[in-house]
């Protein structure tokens, strides 16, 4: 049964129109990624799903029951506000220690569990987030744009993260990127928003179509390529020059 | 018991320390310390009204203090600078207070009781005022506990998670208003931002979770009503104010002390 359907979604802040005649759907398991430039409606197209956000016209329909686990663009903890790791985990829901641990686990990251939210590094704080979300065993995971702040490599070891999650728990993942190199080759369906759904499809699909080059550019032969070209590169290693240049020009 | 001055106002100071503590750490974890000044500041408008119309003082310092923090709230949502919008209102709900008083030519009020507070002048009757409000803040707080703690750290997590951030402020605001209607008698009006965030920021030194947080700030406040009273007694000074300075050392010496430990770390 569909998880999430989004039927002729608009929403209006005062007289600006973000989003018009948005419709999208998730299936259980799958990969689904919005790209799109800024201000294209990403943000308040999840927002909405998560009813965050009231919608103007049309409708989101979420399968009865339905658990999300939702990652934040970026959360600020208050340096005044004095939290572990283990408090956080359980925010909202009453976990035993041992799913704790089992979601860190789960998140890359176990053995953090006492140590303070504000001493965790950027890496790291993304993937407690990612840890959160996951412990109630979600159906379906939203993240928006988890990997700001992360360099490029700590990104692409975020993502291949959120890969192994959903063969290990098979739920359905919805979520925001720019990072479409980086994105793109893990996903199964991609969506191509600027306050309406561009183009859609597979990512070699969506690399192709002319509404996607219009928006990022084919100066350099569009996102497949620079994946490729990322591909190349895509041993650990730390050396000085930059090879996000021709991401950059595509943007 | 209760017959001894000293004794109802210890009661009242840890009446009040105990109220304000839970609340104390959400105004410093919100950054809403100008928003408790406003609310107190506009609660002397309040007892100007209730003298007018004769009215329980705390019941006209309650309402007016309510109607500002929902003033404050729902002007912040339309986009004005928070901290200019405060300093705008804070000030000129305590003018207007002030001023509202003077044409109160019928009776004498001691503005200073108000002001500054008079805890050694509380009845058997304000103690029950005292204790029943800090039973409801500590209870409504509670109830609200982890959704108040989600909506701090994240609105989009809150609603993800079923809760509407609005609708948790909005009762931290009424316990914000309450706290405020009852304090006013024990530290007045200028000190009750000083008892919500000094307690609270002296105990984010030793804290590791939100919950000990809360429950240090509960017994560094309760300390300095105690020790504050006592050396008001001793010293001859103002009880409210030494109350605040009690809790302003705690504070002083505890931030020493964090920031020794956390270079040992």
């Amino acid at each position: 049964m569909t998880l999430i359907t989004v039927q002729g979604l608009g929403v209006t802040y005062g007289a600006n129109a973000v989003l018009r005649n948005v419709g999208l759907t998730v299936e259980p398991g799958e990969i689904v990624t919005i790209v799109g430039p800024n201000g294209s409606g990403k943000t308040s197209l999840l927002k909405a799903i998560i009813g965050a956000t009231r919608p103007t016209a049309g409708r989101v329909t979420l399968k009865p029951g339905l658990r999300i686990g939702y990652v934040p663009q970026k959360l600020h903890i208050d340096p005044t506000l004095p939290i572990t790791v283990e408090r956080f985990l359980r925010l909202t829901d009453r976990v035993s220690r041992a799913d704790c641990a089992s979601a860190l686990e789960a998140a890359g990251v176990p053995d953090l569990l006492k140590r303070q939210m504000s001493m965790l590094s950027g890496g790291q704080f993304q993937r407690v987030l990612l840890a959160r979300a996951l412990i109630k065993a979600p159906d379906v995971l939203l993240l928006d744009e988890a990997t700001q702040g992360l360099d490029q490599s700590g990104s692409a070891a975020f993502y291949r993260q959120i890969e192994t999650v959903r063969q290990e728990t098979g739920c359905a993942i919805l979520m925001i990127s720019h990072e479409l190199h980086v994105v793109m080759s893990a996903s199964d369906r991609v969506i191509c928003l600027n306050g309406h759904v561009c183009c859609e499809g597979t990512p070699a699909v969506v690399a192709s179509a002319p509404e996607y080059r219009a928006l990022f550019g084919t100066g350099t032969g569009g996102a497949l390529a620079l994946y490729r070209h990322e591909h190349d590169h895509n041993h650990d290693h730390d050396h000085d020059h930059d090879h996000s240049h021709s991401h950059e020009a595509a943007e | 018991m209760l017959d001894d001055f000293m004794i109802r106002a210890t009661l009242a100071g840890i009446g009040v320390a105990l109220a304000a503590a839970p609340l104390g750490c959400f105004v410093v974890w919100r950054r809403m310390a100008y928003f408790g000044d406003a609310t107190a500041h506009a609660a002397i408008l309040g007892v100007a009204l209730s003298l007018t119309f004769e009215v329980s003082i705390f019941a006209g310092a309650l309402a007016v203090a309510l109607m500002m923090a929902l003033a404050v709230t729902l002007l912040s949502r339309r986009g004005h600078a928070m901290d200019t919008l405060l300093g705008a209102l804070s000030h000129s709900a305590l003018a207007f207070g002030l001023v509202a008083v003077s044409f109160l030519s019928g009776v004498r009020i001691d503005l200073m009781a108000y002001l500054f507070g008079d805890i050694l002048a509380v009845s058997r009757g304000d103690l029950a005022v005292i204790w029943g409000g800090a039973a409801l803040v500590v209870a409504l707080i509670g109830w609200r506990w982890s959704a108040l703690l989600t909506a701090t750290l994240n609105e989009e997590l809150a609603y993800a998670s079923r809760i509407n951030p609005k609708r948790e402020q909005l009762i931290l605001t009424l316990a914000l208003a309450i706290t405020v209607a009852v304090a006013i008698k024990v530290v007045g009006v200028l000190l009750i931002a000083a008892m919500l965030i000094i307690p609270a920021a002296a105990a984010r030194n030793l804290a590791r979770t939100p919950e000990s947080m809360a429950l240090i700030a509960a017994a560094i406040g309760a300390a300095s009503a105690v020790v504050g009273l006592r050396s008001a007694f001793v010293f001859d000074t103002p009880a409210g104010p030494t109350i605040v300075c009690v809790a302003a050392t705690v504070f002083a010496l505890f931030s020493l002390l964090g920031s020794r430990g956390q270079r040992a770390r």
